[in-house]
């Protein structure tokens, strides 16, 4: 089970709303990048509302749609942030 | 609360009163210096009326340990850019009452403008990047969560407005 990876999804603020959950997981191909995984997350009964320009941070820290994602990876989608 | 050795950076993210300004005296009196002629205190603090809506409470939510080492971030990045002696910069996350405070920022400079630019610019810089989420609840009972597609405008669509 080489060519797969499993990673960690967290919606905060409306897109947990809208995406009636917290956390989940996504199963992808190995040497998916993040464009892919918003990509399937927005695919066919999915999360059609979700940007395809969403920002998106892996292990804690903002990443652009080509980085590449690894097996066990924490990736969570971000709203427009309103702290302050 | 996030801090390196020799530190002149102290930022945190709590559900606790950030109220007392006091405590930010003592900490930027801890890690500043006497070399710092000026001391600028902000606070941010949860505001009846927006975009001509009266709240009656607010709910931020943060990823919490991203917030963490974000604001660590934002106030380093500071003390690099501008010449200032000390930082103490704090969120609240959870839910918050008109009047609390939601954020503060003391900065300690040898003067007064540098001061003002750095706490400026970390405000600023907060808005943009630290992951905090604000959810308005209004007096007519509804909530929104600022920032995102008003329910009007249908949720479907996506895409450009969320930038």
């Amino acid at each position: 089970m080489t060519d797969r990876i499993s990673v960690r999804t967290l919606f905060f603020g409306v897109y947990g709303e809208l995406a009636a959950r917290r956390e989940g997981s996504a199963e992808l191909a190995a040497d998916s990048t993040v464009a892919d995984l918003v990509d399937s997350l927005r695919g066919p009964g999915g999360l059609d509302w979700l940007p395809e320009s969403v920002v998106v941070a892996v292990n804690q820290s903002y990443a652009e749609a080509g980085t590449t994602l690894s097996d066990g990876d924490e990736v969570a989608l971000i709203p427009p942030v309103a702290g302050g | 609360m996030s801090q390196r050795p020799d530190d002149r950076v102290r930022t945190w993210i709590t559900r606790e009163t950030l109220d007392d300004f006091a405590r930010f005296e003592d900490i930027v009196g801890e890690v500043g210096s006497v070399e710092d002629g000026a001391l600028l205190f902000f606070q941010g603090r949860v505001r009846r009326t927006n975009r001509g809506r009266q709240v009656s409470r607010l709910t931020y939510e943060a990823y919490g340990e991203m917030a963490e080492g974000e604001l660590s971030a934002i106030c380093h990045e500071a003390l690099e850019q501008f010449d200032v002696g000390s930082i103490a910069a704090a969120h609240r996350v959870g839910d918050l009452a008109l009047g609390e405070v939601s954020v503060a920022i003391a900065v300690t400079s040898a003067h007064r403008d540098d001061g003002y630019r750095a706490s400026r610019w970390i405000i600023e810089t907060i808005k943009v990047r630290l992951p905090i989420w604000k959810h308005e609840h209004y007096e007519d009972g509804e909530s929104h969560w600022v920032g995102a597609p008003t329910p009007e405008a249908g949720a479907s669509t996506g895409g450009s407005r969320f930038g």
